[in-house]
Order: structure tokens, then C-alpha cells, then sequence
């Protein structure tokens, strides 16, 4: 895991050294202070010459000057190493999730992705800065107090044989109880919140049913017992305190007692006051270190969860490659299904589709009529290779699918999602996803051809107009005709429609058919619908059960042998299912 | 994403949150300051021993005499052990009694946040983001936390200390203290300085980060679509933009707060040096020493004032830490005080609903049982009371309404539902639907014009018996974490396993919930995510049933189910609506063709009423909508 991580600090290796570097001066310097002001404590006791005791003075002054600038600078670099392996991070998560394949996406949540390169990437970011500041620092501090410590102090540093096992035991101790019973009550935590989420998003439900009271009762009860849990937990954590300072008073007491008789006994030349003032700075420095240390340990262990998510983005298997030796050109739009059966994962129990064999020719027009879930957007999306058969092959222009350059393949069929969206920017720039580098022109005869351009002409802003993040300035019927525009823009060979004329009137939808059929007749047209009205006319109508064809053939002949058809058809003219904005 | 506080810190804030935390632990609060000072006092200590100790040395060292000088030292050396110890009790009760108080006073907060919000009017919800909302609990909350439990004790020890400190100094020489305010003095300054400029890219960062995080979900959202598009490269690249700005924020923010910290202590450094310089010219130079305890300058004394330079300084340091954190803690507690101070929802209706008995002469008489009557009993200003038995008999008339004053959504509308009767509404989005079904449950209150039901006004009858009588099936299905089973029985809390199971079946959802792994006990999160979109309005269209209601409204109760299975779910639906009043909004009009009025609205008025048939011989609105003419958006 480490491993992974540590790939995306690249050209931040060299702040993240230089951060190293200066810190271990800095800490260098930071012991060396106490020990030569016991030298100028000494010297200003004995009542030395004011010239002797200006000098050290100044180099005291001059390595504090050091220390600063080597502190400032560290955390300068160490700053910048981290933002910069945030923003590689970032970068990086980004680029992993751009490569997913559809396989891979839908493992995902968006949200949950979201928060990976969010929340847990400046998780790490945090834990990182930590360990290239204090990780280094506090070991070393440690030591080096340690050793100056027992060179100047000699018999007085025997008072950290005892306080520093004492510390450590008891950091330890604390860290091995407070972990567990707040990983748990974290857990607790969110449940909490979520709990809160569901009453906000469904009040209506809850003022709806007056469960006002019960929801009270239920979440008093939910917060007292967390109350309980985060109680206990932060009790524990709450003898560091006392523990750090009963060692801080230990020393003093310590230092101050055999300090002084070993410095009166000694007459003052094995111990001076100097040194004795230096000792209590080298305990406050090894206490803070060690402490620094426990710290760290928390909170790497707390960023671990959020680093593992990270990884797991990044370790990812996109599960479609582009062949070695790519076909590069689609010669036209027919397709065949040859034996295809699918499912989505190798895991799942049953196939999404089974035994699916078509030919559909070049410049037909097919629809798809089928209930929900009965897979017949599974059978449009293994088209364009969006997902891979499990068994079975699909030719398009009579060559398998896996044969071509993902991108020729995906550029020629061109697909309109049901679950569609439009981005943030202006009407143009969306159009532009579907050709870079089209013109105006063409801009707007597709608009004309999905019946788009005239309600954008009716906006102040015509095609310039800005488009809201998750296009909801447009109607639903509106941002349809604008998706299918936008995939007309690609000029495909195949273009499929996914039921994307749902919210649309049926005269606008009858009118953007007969444009297809009078403008692209080439085109292969295949349109996934609810309504007969918008299949009744094609050349091939396939009816979708349960992941099977059920039947295939013209509105005529399934109204006589179809009985699925026959139902809807029956439902929808007797119904007059009209319009409606759903799957 | 946080959002920087824009209404402006009210100084009460402060003020509010410390005294909610005394009047939660009106012994226990006290006993913890007393803690705190006393520790903080044993803190500052050291220096006066110290000075006592080396003094002690001063006199003894020359004559090597540790058996004598023992008799001096050991007292003291006890005495601080003492204090010690005491210190260590305070300092371990404070803390045990700042994890309980710390925690009881978050939940309490919580608890009143909640309680305080299930009181709130739906406008609340309505007009307020939820993201927003959530972040009082989180956010906030976490804010909140920090403050009571480190900023404001750590500010009371860091003055405290500071303060003794400075006294102590002061006893000792004014010279040497000079010195010490003069350093502490350009610490603030460049504290100041390089806070601010912290702060500035903070604020930038908190932007950058909520410009990355709203391209990061558009691009998340719209993965499919960039993948079909081939737009890879493309939002590669844009992503960069966005990604490069935010590590330039970011790094300049950091790194000013890390320069913070090892600047400060290193001006701490110099200081010390200059302390100790100074002590040693004073003592060579014998320059007379100025003090409150009129001490002469020694050894003794320049010692211990370098410890208190470190501490006075540390503690200054501890100080300005602190400061952004309670700047932030308040703003934190000054939202969540906010939310605590909405105006919560009115509920002035006296008339409530009973359950009552039919004797055979046709009184009303109110019981404790369930007979599967209820009746409104209506108390009136003369002291008598009447019941008026619950038919479910809906009046609206000449209403009009509007969310914000002044903008009249809702246009003289009258609509009579008759016990039994099922009134569909019908026109686009934004014509009023919705808004209709808000007036008869009182979700928002009507503007002019009468709302009756069973003959008595709406305004009088009390909220919650209201609601209680209607049942609500909206569009967005929201389901509760919990099995099935318990969000059926959310809409009538003593149901039986039995009576869930049977309105399930009613409404057509068995069939479904039998086939999940764990039938009726399979455990739903996250809003019922692992079941379709169908599915969850079927459990919210049993959860209304199983509370029997004599009136329902189906908001759009079966737009995701597709329109075969709901003609398979009809019959089930029918059985249901069966002696009921039924408020029915639908986009499909197959859904509302039998019902025996339907309204189309425009624009808040309604144009067109009658049945089916009558409607589709008017040849109007409805008639090209039929025929699909029109596009329902």
C-alpha cells in the first residue's frame, strides 16, 4: 500500500529531502542550545567577563537565527511536498478512474469516488506532512537529547531510565486501549449521521406519518449510547496528560534534588547549576518527542483506512484492452450477434443476457421494446464495447468488436445513455463533446436534426447559453434532444438511443425520427423505447424479457404473434400512455 | 465543503456557549475550572524553587557541606513533591471530568439540534440546502467540540500562567521583564503577520478545494457519458487546470502555518539568549536591580527567569494557536445556535381525532379502543364538545397560495373531494401539483380561501392528527435504514408482523419482498439503494397502507414502475383506494384515467375539470395531452 502511495510523490521527492535535511539541522541545533547556554549559564554565575559572555551570546544567537531558518524552510518544503503529493494523488486517482471501463465504474459509487479524492487524499496528505516533519524530528530529537543529556549531566541522566520506560509503557498502553474503542465508536458515529441524513432527506415522510416524537425518542437514545462509547474512549486518552506530566514533575523533582547535592558535594565541578537548568530542557525535549511520537502513531493509524481507499482506486484492473494490432477503420453499421451471452460479473448468478444471436444490416432501423430489467440496455451497450461478452462474439461491419481501436469503435457508434447528462458549461461546449472541431454549421443542423434548435434559439443566448451543473436549466425533454445532438455530432455508423425520447412529446419524437430516416438513412438506428409509438415504424423490432429475446420482428407481425407486444400494445392505446419522464 | 461564515460573530456566541456548558454541570464545570487554575498556578511554580534551590547551591557549593545543606534544600524539595502531586490529582480530574462533560454537553447539543429540527416547518427543509444542514451536525458540531474541550481551557491556562508568570518576574526584577515584553511583543507581531497571510491562503484553499470537488462529481457522475464520448483526454487535461490551482493554494497555506511554529519559538530562543546576556552584563556590571521584592541581581534570580522566559513565551505561542480554532469554534457554534433558533413549525389546532364508537341511535361516543372509527372532537368556547365522525370528506375553496409572499402560485382554487372519491391532478411541472397536496396535509398554510374537512377548518385541527389521517406517497421514496418490515410499519407503529404483510400484499409488493434474500427481514440502507427504484415506491406505497388512512395521496406513487408491471399492480392499487379519498398525481395518464374527477392545471389555475371521458370530449388541454400532442414538462 505504502508502495503504491509513494509512487505519486515523483518530482516532490527532492522538497520532501530537503525537508529531511532540514529538520535533522534544525534538531541538531535545537540540543546543542541547552548545552551551550549551561556553558554561558555557568559562565554568568562565576561572574565571567562581559566580552567572554557576549560571545557565546551571539553564537547562541546565531545558531537560534540557524534553527529558525532551517525550522522555516522546513516547513516551507514540507508544504510543498505535500501539497504537491496531494496534487499527484489527486492526478493520479483522476487519471486511474478516466481509464475505468464500465466494469469498473459501476463497482464504484460517484460518491464514493468522490470522496476517496477528497476527504481521503487530504487524509494523506495530513499523515504525510506528519511523517516527514515529526517522524524524523521526534526520533531524533529523542536521541540526541538523550545523548547531550547524558554527556553534560552524567549521574542525572539516570532519571530518564525511569521516566522514559514509564512514558512509553504507558503511551503504548493508552494507544493499544483507545484504538479499538474509537474505531468502533467512529463506526457508531456515522451511523449517527446518517441516521440524521435520512430524517432531513425524508421529513416529509416523517412529518407525513407525525413521527416527529418517535424520531426524537430513537435518536435520543442513538446519541446517548454514542455519548456512552465516545465517553469511555476519550477517558482513556485523557490519561496522557496526567502521565506526561507526572514524568515532567518526576524529572524536575529528580534533577532538582540530586542536582543540587551533587553539585554542592561536588563543590560544583561535577554538576553546575547550568547544567542542571540544561537537564530540565532536555526532559521537557525527550518527554514532548516521545509524545510527538504517540501522536503520530494514532494518526497513521487513523489515515490507514483512507490511504487502503485510495489504493484500491489505484490497483484497479481496467478490464478491457485495446488489442495489439487495432483495426482502425468501421467499414459500415451492421451488426451481428453471434451466440452472445452476458453477465456482469464472473461472480454474479445469473446472466444478464443469454443466447442472443442478431444480424442487423447496415442503415436499418431497429427498436427494442422490453420491462424493466429485462436487460435490453445490456444489449445496447456491448455495441460500442462498453462491457464484454462472457461468451459469444458481436461483429460490427463484420469484424469483432475486439478487433477494433476502442476509440475507432466507440467514435463510430455513437450512443445515447438513458441515465444522460449534460456537463456545466455552455450549450456549444457540451455539443463539442461529440466533435471536437465541428463548426457552427453543423452545430446546429444536428440540433435541427434531434429538434433541439428551436427552443435554443429561444434563449437569450442562443448556443452560448450556460448550461447549469447538472443541467438544470434545460427540461428533461429539452436536455434529451441536446444529448442526442450531441451524439449525431460524431457522424456516426451506428446510433443508439437508449430510451433518450422518454420526456419528449410524441409529435417532436415522431418529427426526430422521420428527420433520421430522411437525413442519415446509412446510419444504423437502433431505438430502445417505452412507447410503441416510437417503434412501431422500424424495420426490425426486438421484444426483450428477462434477458432473452422474446421475439423478433415488424409491428405487424409481433401484434399477431407476440403476446408481450400484444399486452403493451393493448395497455398503451387503451391507456394512452402519453408522456412520462422514466425508465 | 465548509463554508466560510458570512453573517457576521456575534460576541454572545461566546458567551452563549460557556454558559450552556455551566448550566449542563452546574458543580461539575466549577470543580474543573478550580482544577485548572490550581494547575495552572503548581505550573509556574518551578521558578520560585528553583530560584530558592540554586540560591541554595550558591551558598552551600563553596563549602562542599551536602549534610547541611540538605536541611535546607529537603523542605523545599518536599514541599514541591507535595504541590506536585496535588497537581497531578487536579490535572488527572480535570481531564476525566473534561472527556464526560465534553461529551455530555456534544450530545445535548445534539439532541436539541434534532429535537429542535423535527419541530421546524417543511418550508425549513424546503429552503435550505441538506448539505448544509448535515454540516451543522458534522461540521459544526466538530468545531464546537474543540473549542469547549481544548481552545477555551487552554486559553484559561495559557492567561493564567502568562499572568503568574509576569507577577513572578515582576517580584524579581523589572528590567529583565522589560526585555522579556519587548520579545514577546515582536512574537505577536510577526505572529500576527504570518497568521494573516495563512489565513488569506486558507480561505483561497477552502475555494480551490470546493471548485476541485464540484468538477470531481460532475466528471463522477458523468463517467459513462466521457466514456462513450472518448472525452478522457479532454477532462484529463481540465482536471489538471483545476487540480494545479488547488496545490498552489494549498502549499502556500500549509506552508505559512508550518513557518509559524518554528519562527516563534526560535524568536523564543533569542530572547532566551538575550535574557541570559543581559543577566550576565547586569551581574558583571553590578547595575542595580529594580523590583518589586527589591532582590539584588544573582545568580538565583537569572536562572529561574530563563525558565520563565521559555514558559511565558511557550505559552504566548499556545495562545496564538489557539485563537484560530476559537475563531472557528464560534463561527461553528454561532450555525448551530442558528439552527436552534429557527422558529419552529406552529401547531395551534385543537381539534383532535378519537377513536369513537357508533351507538345505534347514531351518537358518537369517544372510547379508548380501536373500532376502526375515529371522530374529530371539537371542543368549542362555550365548554361543550361535539364529534364529528372522520369520512374524509376534502374541501378547497377559492385558494390561493405562495411559497414567498407576494408571488401567488396557486390561483382561486376549489376542488371538493366527497368521501371515497378519487381527484387526480394533471399538468407540468410546476403547475401546482405538488403544491395542492402541501395545503390539505399543512405543510405550508394557505394564503386566502378555506380548507375543510369533513366541515371543519383545516387551521383548527391539530397538526399531527391531521397528518395522521392522510396518507403520503411521494415521488422520491425515502426509505429508513431498518428491515423492510420495520419501514412498513413506519406508517402505523402497532401493526402486526400480519397486518405489514397484508399491506404489502395489497399494494402489490409482496411478491417482490418474498423473493429478497431475507424476505421481510432483509435489511435496507442507504435509502433502500439496493433495491429499484419501483421496488421503493411499492414499500412506500405499503408503508401508507398499512396506516389505513380514510384519505391518500399518491404523489407521483408509481412514476418508476414501468407500465406493464403497473398494470399487473393496478388491481392491487384499486383494492386499496377503495372507500378512500384519493388525491392522485400522475405524469402517466393511464394512471388517473379512472379517476372520477381529474384537474389539469396551468400556471396554478386549474383549466379544465370533469371525468375522463367528459375531458377528452371538451377536446381541450387534456385531449391533446391524450393524444400526445403536448410534452408534460
Amino acid at each position: 500500500m505504502i508502495r503504491q502511495l509513494a509512487k505519486s510523490v515523483r518530482e516532490y521527492k527532492k522538497p520532501a529531502l530537503f525537508t529531511l535535511l532540514f529538520i535533522i539541522l534544525e534538531v541538531v541545533i535545537e540540543c546543542l542550545i541547552p548545552f551551550i547556554t549551561a556553558d554561558l549559564v555557568n559562565k554568568v554565575k562565576t561572574g565571567a567577563e562581559v566580552v567572554e559572555i557576549c560571545k557565546i551570546g551571539a553564537l547562541l544567537a546565531g545558531m537560534a537565527i540557524c534553527s529558525l531558518a532551517c525550522g522555516g524552510l522546513a516547513g516551507f518544503t514540507c508544504a510543498k511536498a505535500s501539497a504537491g503529493f496531494a496534487k499527484n494523488l489527486r492526478h493520479d486517482v483522476f487519471r486511474k478512474v478516466q481509464d475505468f471501463t464500465f466494469t469498473n465504474i459501476d463497482k464504484f459509487s460517484a460518491t464514493s469516488l468522490v470522496t476517496r479524492m477528497t476527504t481521503d487524499i487530504a487524509n494523506v496528505q495530513m499523515a504525510f506532512m506528519m511523517i516527514i516533519r515529526t517522524a524524523v524530528r521526534s526520533p531524533l530529537m529523542f536521541i540526541f537529547s538523550i545523548i547531550m543529556a547524558y554527556v553534560m549531566g552524567g549521574a542525572l541522566s539516570t532519571t530518564f531510565v525511569v521516566i522514559v520506560p514509564i512514558l512509553i509503557c504507558g503511551l503504548l498502553l493508552i494507544a493499544k486501549k483507545a484504538m479499538p474503542a474509537f474505531r468502533s465508536v467512529f463506526k457508531k458515529y456515522d451511523n449517527l449521521n446518517e441516521s440524521i441524513e435520512e430524517n432531513v432527506r425524508g421529513m416529509r415522510v416523517v412529518k407525513g406519518f407525525s413521527r416527529e416524537e418517535y424520531e426524537k425518542e430513537k435518536f435520543g437514545l442513538a446519541a446517548e449510547n454514542i455519548r456512552k462509547d465516545f465517553t469511555k474512549a476519550e477517558r482513556i486518552v485523557a490519561m496522557n496528560t496526567p502521565l506526561m506530566q507526572f514524568c515532567l514533575y518526576f524529572n524536575m523533582v529528580f534533577v532538582l534534588f540530586v542536582g543540587s547535592k551533587l553539585s554542592i558535594s561536588s563543590g560544583g565541578t561535577l554538576i553546575n547549576v547550568g547544567e542542571i537548568s540544561a537537564m530540565l530542557t532536555y526532559g521537557m525535549q525527550i518527554l514532548m518527542s516521545l509524545m510527538m511520537l504517540s501522536m503520530i502513531y494514532v494518526m497513521l493509524t487513523m489515515s490507514s483506512e483512507s490511504a487502503k481507499r485510495i489504493c484500491e482506486v489505484l490497483q484497479e484492473l481496467p478490464d478491457l484492452q485495446n488489442p495489439v494490432n487495432p483495426v482502425m477503420e468501421v467499414n459500415d453499421g451492421s451488426i451481428d450477434f453471434n451466440n452472445v451471452s452476458f453477465k456482469y460479473s464472473e461472480k454474479a448468478k445469473r446472466y444478464a443476457l443469454e443466447d442472443i444471436n442478431l444480424h442487423i444490416k447496415s442503415g436499418m432501423t431497429v427498436g427494442i421494446i422490453g420491462g424493466t430489467g429485462s436487460s435490453k440496455s445490456s444489449l445496447v451497450q456491448l455495441i460500442p464495447r462498453l462491457y464484454d461478452t462472457t461468451t459469444g462474439n458481436i461483429c460490427v461491419g463484420g469484424v469483432d468488436v475486439k478487433d477494433y481501436d476502442i476509440e475507432t469503435l466507440r467514435s463510430s457508434v455513437s450512443m445515447v445513455l438513458q441515465k444522460n447528462m449534460l456537463f456545466s458549461g455552455t450549450i456549444k461546449e457540451n455539443l463539442r463533446w461529440g466533435n471536437k472541431n465541428a463548426t457552427d454549421e453543423e452545430l446546429i443542423e444536428a440540433c435541427r436534426l434531434a429538434q433541439a434548435d428551436d427552443f435554443i434559439q429561444s434563449f437569450p443566448d442562443k448556443y452560448d447559453t450556460k448550461i447549469e451543473q447538472g443541467g438544470t436549466n434545460v427540461s428533461g425533454g429539452q436536455k434529451q434532444r441536446l444529448c442526442i445532438a450531441r451524439a449525431l455530432l460524431k457522424k456516426p455508423k451506428i446510433l443508439i438511443l437508449d430510451d433518450s425520447t422518454s420526456a419528449v412529446d410524441m409529435k417532436t419524437d415522431a418529427l426526430i425520427r422521420a428527420g433520421f430516416k430522411k437525413f442519415i438513412p446509412e446510419t444504423t438506428k437502433i431505438i430502445i423505447a417505452q412507447r410503441i409509438a416510437s417503434v412501431e415504424e422500424a424495420d426490425m423490432i426486438i421484444v426483450m424479457e428477462n434477458g432473452k429475446i422474446d421475439a423478433v420482428g415488424r409491428h405487424e407481425e409481433l401484434l399477431v404473434t407476440c403476446k408481450i407486444y400484444q399486452e403493451v400494445y393493448n395497455q398503451q392505446t387503451n391507456g394512452g400512455v402519453s408522456d412520462e419522464a422514466n425508465a | 465543503m465548509k463554508q466560510m461564515p458570512k453573517r457576521k460573530l456575534d460576541k454572545g456566541t461566546l458567551l452563549r456557549v460557556i454558559k450552556y456548558f455551566f448550566k449542563s454541570y452546574p458543580v461539575l464545570a466549577p470543580i474543573m475550572i478550580v482544577c485548572i487554575l490550581f494547575q495552572s498556578v503548581t505550573a509556574t511554580l518551578p521558578a520560585i524553587f528553583l530560584q530558592k534551590v540554586i540560591e541554595a547551591i550558591d551558598k552551600w557549593q563553596p563549602t562542599s557541606n551536602w549534610t547541611e545543606a540538605v536541611l535546607e534544600i529537603r523542605p523545599l524539595i518536599i514541599l514541591l513533591a507535595t504541590l506536585y502531586v496535588l497537581s497531578i490529582i487536579a490535572i488527572t480530574t480535570r481531564e476525566q471530568l473534561m472527556a464526560y462533560m465534553t461529551q455530555g454537553f456534544l450530545c445535548k447539543m445534539r439532541r436539541q439540534m434534532f429535537d429542535g429540527m423535527q419541530n421546524l416547518p417543511i418550508k425549513y427543509f424546503d429552503t435550505h440546502k441538506h448539505g448544509d444542514i448535515m454540516s451543522y451536525y458534522t461540521n459544526d458540531i466538530d468545531t464546537l467540540r474543540q473549542l469547549v474541550s481544548q481552545s477555551l481551557p487552554s486559553i484559561i491556562q495559557s492567561s493564567v500562567i502568562v499572568l503568574c508568570v509576569l507577577g513572578i518576574m515582576l517580584y524579581y526584577s523589572i528590567w529583565m521583564t522589560l526585555i522579556v515584553l519587548l520579545g514577546v511583543a515582536i512574537m505577536l507581531l510577526v505572529s500576527g503577520k504570518i497568521g494573516g497571510g495563512s489565513a488569506k491562503y486558507f480561505i483561497r484553499q477552502q475555494k480551490a478545494i470546493g471548485a476541485t470537488e464540484g468538477f470531481i462529481q460532475e466528471m463522477m457522475n458523468g463517467q459513462k457519458v466521457v466514456k462513450v464520448f472518448c472525452h478522457e483526454e479532454e477532462a484529463k487535461s481540465d482536471f489538471d487546470k483545476i487540480n494545479e490551482s488547488l496545490y498552489q493554494d494549498s502549499y502556500r497555506a500549509n506552508a505559512y502555518a508550518n513557518m509559524l511554529g518554528p519562527i516563534i519559538m526560535n524568536i523564543g530562543n533569542i530572547l532566551y539568549v538575550l535574557i541570559a546576556v543581559a543577566g550576565g552584563v547586569f551581574l558583571a556590571a553590578n547595575v542595580p536591580n529594580f523590583s518589586i521584592s527589591g532582590a539584588a541581581f544573582s545568580i538565583s534570580i537569572v536562572v529561574p527567569f530563563l525558565n520563565m522566559t521559555k514558559q511565558f513565551t511557550g505559552n504566548i505561542n499556545q495562545f496564538s494557536q489557539q485563537i484560530n480554532s476559537i475563531v472557528m469554534g464560534m463561527a461553528g457554534a454561532s450555525r448551530v445556535f442558528s439552527l436552534m433558533d429557527e422558529t419552529p413549525e406552529v401547531d395551534d389546532g385543537y381539534v383532535t381525532l378519537v377513536n369513537a364508537e357508533i351507538k345505534e341511535n347514531g351518537e358518537i361516543i369517544e372510547t379508548n379502543k380501536h373500532t376502526g372509527h375515529w371522530a374529530w372532537k371539537h371542543p368549542h368556547q362555550d365548554g361543550t364538545l361535539t364529534y364529528t365522525l372522520l369520512e374524509g370528506d376534502v374541501r378547497l375553496t377559492e385558494v390561493d397560495f405562495g411559497y414567498v409572499e407576494g408571488k401567488t402560485v396557486l390561483h382561486d382554487v376549489s376542488v371538493y373531494a366527497e368521501p371515497g372519491q378519487k381527484v387526480a391532478f394533471v399538468g407540468a411541472t410546476g403547475a401546482g401539483k405538488t403544491t395542492i397536496t402541501n395545503l390539505i396535509n399543512r405543510f405550508y398554510d394557505i394564503a386566502d380561501g378555506k380548507v375543510r374537512y369533513d366541515g371543519i377548518n383545516i387551521n383548527k385541527i391539530k397538526k399531527s392528527d391531521l397528518r395522521k389521517s392522510l396518507g403520503i406517497v411521494l415521488q422520491d421514496t425515502n426509505l429508513f435504514t431498518g428491515t423492510v418490515m420495520d419501514n412498513i410499519r413506519y406508517g402505523n407503529l402497532e401493526a402486526t408482523d400480519e397486518e405489514c404483510i397484508a399491506a404489502a400484499k395489497l399494494s402489490g409488493a409482496d411478491t417482490f419482498i418474498t423473493r429478497l434474500p431475507d424476505g421481510y427481514e432483509t435489511l435496507l440502507t442507504n435509502n433502500g439503494s439496493n433495491l429499484s427504484g419501483g421496488q421503493r415506491q411499492l414499500i412506500a406505497i405499503a408503508r401508507a397502507a398499512v396506516a389505513d388512512p380514510p384519505v391518500m395521496i399518491l404523489d407521483e406513487a408509481t412514476s418508476s414502475i414501468d407500465t406493464r408491471t403497473e398494470a399487473i399492480v393496478q388491481r392491487g392499487m384499486d383494492k386499496l383506494m377503495e372507500g378512500r379519498t384519493v388525491f392522485v398525481i400522475a405524469h402517466r395518464l393511464s394512471t388517473i384515467m379512472n379517476s372520477d374527477v381529474i384537474m389539469v392545471l396551468e400556471k396554478g389555475r386549474i383549466i379544465e375539470r370533469g371525468s375522463h371521458e367528459q375531458l377528452l370530449e371538451q377536446k381541450g388541454t387534456y385531449y391533446q395531452l391524450y393524444t400526445g400532442a403536448f410534452e408534460l414538462e
